[in-house]
C-alpha cells in the first residue's frame, strides 16, 4: 500500500448537525493535510445526511464522502465498521482521523485491526515527522501522567482517535469549494450483529459541562447529595456548569455523566473551580485545558495545588459559604 | 448455563499518587516506583464483577486469563478469590514487546484453546496504558461482535443485553452470543473477597501457558505482530505556581479569594 494517500477524518454527527468533534477533526487533519501537500477528505456516515457535506468543506475539507443508509441511522459496531473498511478500501488514505468519542473509542481499534495496522488512542497531538514523513502520534498513558509518542511504521493508513477539544476548528468559510462524492452503504443486514433497543438521555439541565465557560466540581470531600447542591447554588450565580470527580458518580451523589476525566468529559473552561477533589492525573486529564484552575482542599500537600493558580487551603464547608456570599456580594455591586 | 471467559491485565496501581511517577526518558521506560503495589487493572476487576453477576443468576463457569511476565500471585489470584473458576496465565518470552494487537491475538488464541464461550469479558481499558484496545482485538481475531464500554449486561438465551455508556446517558443493546463486552466502572464496586475464597484461591493451581502451548504464529506475538512503536514516553512539564490565599479565618481566605478572581477578571 505505498500509494496511500491524504488525510481522512472520520466526521460524527448529532442531533442533525456536525458534531464539535467533527469540525475539530477538520481543523487538525487540514494542517496534516496541508503540512504533506496531500488532500483532506471527510467521511460522513448516517442516515439523512442532507447539506453536512457542504458543511464539512466550508470547515476545511476537499472532498466528502457521503455514506446515506437508513441501517446507519444509529452507530453500530458492525455496520460502521464495515462502511469505513469500504470507504479506506476504495479511497486509500494515508492517514484516518477518528474521535476519542463513544463511537470513535469502539470503531478505531476494530477497524484498525480488520485492515491489520494500527491506531493510537486518545491522541494530544498529531504532527508529521519531517524525515519520514509519517504521523507522530502523542498520546496520554498512565491515566495522564506521561504521554507517549507513536509511529505506524509498516502499515496503512495509520489511524488515530483525537482528545475532543485537542484541536482547534479553523474558520468556516462558506466560499470554500470542494467536491461531494456518494458511496453506497452496501450493507447486509444479517451480518450486523447488535440491536439498539433503546436509547436513554441522562442530560444534567443547565449548561452543558463541554460548552461551559466556568464550571464548579466537587470531589469525594463533598461527602453527599446534598453537598452537591451548595455547588449548584454557586454555579447558578456564576453561570456556571457542575461537574464531579468519578467517587461522586460511582456514589450516586450525581449521575454519571457529570464526571470530568480521562473516561468522562473533557471539558476546558475559562475558570474551574476545584472543590474537595485532589487533583489525580486521571481527572485532570479531562480538566487540564482549563485557562484557570481554583482549588479549595483541606490538605495542602494535595496534588490539585499543583495545577491551580489560586487556592485556599481549609475546610470547603467553611470556605464555600464565605466565597459564594463574597461572589454574590461582588456580583450585585 | 453461560460459559465466560474475562482478561484481567496486572499493573501498577494506577491510583498511586501522581508524585510517585516517574519516567526514565533515556529508557523510554515508566520507572516502578517504590511502594506501588501491584494490582489486578480496575475495569477488570469490575469485568469479573459483570460475570460473576450472571453466574449468581444463571450458573456457569468463569475463567479469567491473564497475560504478563512477574505475575504477583496473591494480585493475580483474585479473580479466583471472588468467585471465578479457573486462573490461566500467559507467560513466555516470546509475548513481550507487544502491542494492543499482538496482545489481543495472543489471548485470542489462549481462548480458542480454552474452547466453549458464550460472553467474553474485558475491562474497558488496562489502566496502565489506557488503550482500550484489547477487547476489540481478541472480538476481531475471534470473528464475533463486540459491545465497548458497559455499564449493565444480563444474560438471555443465545443473547446478551448490554447498557452501554455514552457521552449523554447509556443506549440499551441486544447482541447474539458469542460476544465481547468491555466494563466501565459505571458497572458499580466489585465484590470483595471472602475469607474462604481467599483461601480456596491460594491452593488453587494456577496453569501456565506458553506460545507454544496456545498454537500461536511466532509471526504475530510479541514485536513480530506488533504494528504500532512508542517512540518516546516523557512526562509533560508542569509549572506548579499556585498562589495561596490566605486570611484570618477560612470565611476570609474565601471573601479574599473571591475579590483575587474579581482582579483577575474570572468572575
Ligand atoms: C483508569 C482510570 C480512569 C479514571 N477516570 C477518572 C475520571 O475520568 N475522572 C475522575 O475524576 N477520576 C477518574 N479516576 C479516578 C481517579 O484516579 C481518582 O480516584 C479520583 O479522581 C479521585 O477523586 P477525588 O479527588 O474526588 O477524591 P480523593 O482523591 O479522595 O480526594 C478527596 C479530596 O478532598 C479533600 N477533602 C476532603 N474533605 C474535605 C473538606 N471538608 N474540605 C476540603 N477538602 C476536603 C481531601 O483533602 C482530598 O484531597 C480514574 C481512575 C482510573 C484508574
Ligand atoms: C516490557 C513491556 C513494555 C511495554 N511497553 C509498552 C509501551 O510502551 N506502550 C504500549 O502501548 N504497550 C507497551 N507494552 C504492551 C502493553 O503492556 C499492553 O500489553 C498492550 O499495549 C495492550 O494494550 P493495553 O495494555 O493498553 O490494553 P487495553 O487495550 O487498554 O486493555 C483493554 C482490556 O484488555 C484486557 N487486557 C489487556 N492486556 C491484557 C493482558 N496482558 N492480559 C489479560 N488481559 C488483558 C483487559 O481486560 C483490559 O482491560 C509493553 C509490554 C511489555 C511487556
Amino acid at each position: 500500500m505505498a500509494d496511500n494517500k491524504g488525510v481522512m477524518i472520520c466526521g460524527e454527527i448529532t442531533e442533525g448537525k456536525l458534531a464539535p468533534i467533527t469540525t475539530e477533526l477538520l481543523g487538525g487533519g487540514r494542517k496534516l493535510a496541508d503540512t504533506l501537500g496531500e488532500e483532506l477528505s471527510a467521511v460522513l456516515i448516517g442516515s439523512g445526511i442532507g447539506d453536512l457535506a457542504t458543511e464539512a468543506i466550508a470547515f476545511g475539507a476537499d472532498k466528502v464522502f457521503v455514506v446515506d443508509d437508513p441501517l446507519l441511522a444509529d452507530y453500530r459496531t458492525d455496520s460502521y465498521v464495515a462502511v469505513i473498511e469500504k470507504v479506506v478500501k476504495e479511497v486509500s488514505p494515508n492517514i484516518a482521523l477518528m474521535g476519542q468519542t463513544a463511537m470513535g473509542r469502539d470503531l478505531a481499534p476494530r477497524l484498525a485491526f480488520r485492515l491489520d495496522t494500527a491506531t493510537s488512542m486518545d491522541c494530544l497531538e498529531l504532527s508529521i515527522d519531517p524525515d519520514s514523513k509519517l504521523l507522530l502520534q502523542t498520546r496520554s498513558v498512565y491515566g495522564g501522567n506521561a504521554m507517549g509518542t507513536y509511529v505506524c511504521e509498516g502499515t496503512k493508513p495509520q489511524i488515530a482517535a483525537v482528545r475532543a477539544k485537542a484541536m482547534d476548528p479553523i474558520e468556516k468559510d462558506d466560499s470554500r469549494k470542494g467536491e461531494v462524492v456518494t458511496i453506497d452503504a452496501g450493507l447486509d443486514p444479517s451480518m450486523i450483529r447488535t440491536t439498539v433497543v433503546d436509547k436513554v438521555k441522562e442530560e444534567v439541565e443547565g449548561i452543558k459541562l463541554e460548552d461551559a465557560e466556568v464550571i464548579v466540581c466537587g470531589g469525594r470531600g463533598m461527602g453527599s447529595t446534598e453537598a452537591f447542591q451548595e455547588l449548584e447554588a454557586l454555579a447558578k450565580l456564576l453561570g456556571a456548569a457542575v461537574g464531579a470527580t468519578r467517587p461522586p458518580c460511582d456514589n450516586g451523589w450525581v449521575p454519571a455523566g457529570m464526571q470530568v476525566g480521562l473516561t468522562g468529559k473533557i471539558v476546558s473552561p475559562t475558570l474551574y473551580i476545584a472543590v474537595a477533589l485532589s487533583g489525580a492525573s486521571q481527572h485532570m486529564a479531562g480538566c487540564s485545558g482549563s485557562k484557570n484552575i481554583i482549588a479549595i482542599n483541606k490538605d495542602a500537600e494535595a496534588n490539585i495545588f499543583n495545577e491551580a493558580r489560586f487556592g485556599v487551603v481549609g475546610d470547603y464547608k467553611k470556605v464555600l459559604p464565605a466565597f459564594t456570599e463574597k461572589v454574590k456580594e461582588l456580583l450585585a455591586g | 448455563m453461560p460459559n465466560m471467559i474475562v482478561c484481567v491485565k496486572q499493573i501498577a496501581d494506577p491510583e498511586a499518587p501522581a508524585g510517585s511517577f516517574r519516567v526514565d526518558e533515556s529508557a523510554n521506560q515508566v520507572v516502578p516506583a517504590a511502594g506501588v503495589s501491584q494490582v489486578v487493572s480496575p475495569f477488570d476487576e469490575q469485568a469479573v464483577e459483570a460475570a460473576l453477576r450472571i453466574k449468581d443468576a444463571h450458573g456457569g463457569k468463569i475463567t479469567a486469563i491473564s497475560l504478563g511476565k512477574s505475575f504477583v500471585m496473591d494480585v493475580i489470584k483474585k479473580p479466583l478469590s471472588m468467585g471465578s473458576d479457573e486462573l490461566i496465565l500467559l507467560q513466555d518470552p516470546a509475548f513481550e514487546g507487544a502491542d494492543s494487537r499482538s496482545t489481543a491475538y495472543a489471548l485470542a488464541m489462549a481462548i480458542k484453546k480454552v474452547g466453549e464461550y458464550d460472553v467474553i469479558f474485558c475491562g474497558r481499558q488496562a489502566a496502565d496504558w489506557d488503550a482500550g484496545q484489547v477487547g476489540s482485538g481478541i472480538a476481531e481475531f475471534l470473528g464475533i461482535p463486540s459491545v465497548t464500554v458497559a455499564k449493565k449486561v444480563e444474560f438471555l438465551d443465545g443473547k446478551v443485553k448490554v447498557e452501554r455508556v455514552t457521552s449523554d446517558g447509556y443506549e440499551v443493546i441486544e447482541v447474539s452470543t458469542p460476544a465481547l463486552i468491555t466494563i466501565s466502572n459505571e458497572l458499580g464496586e466489585p465484590r470483595y473477597p471472602k475469607l474462604k475464597g481467599i483461601m480456596a484461591a491460594a491452593k488453587k493451581e494456577v496453569p501456565t501457558w506458553t506460545a507454544q502451548d496456545i498454537g500461536a504464529d511466532a509471526s504475530q506475538l510479541g514485536t513480530a505482530g506488533a504494528r504500532i512503536k512508542l517512540l518516546k514516553v516523557f512526562q509533560p512539564v508542569k509549572e506548579g505556581k499556585c498562589e495561596i490565599i490566605e486570611g484570618e479565618s477560612p470565611e476570609e481566605a474565601a471573601a479574599n479569594l473571591a475579590l483575587k478572581l474579581r482582579e483577575a477578571k474570572l468572575i
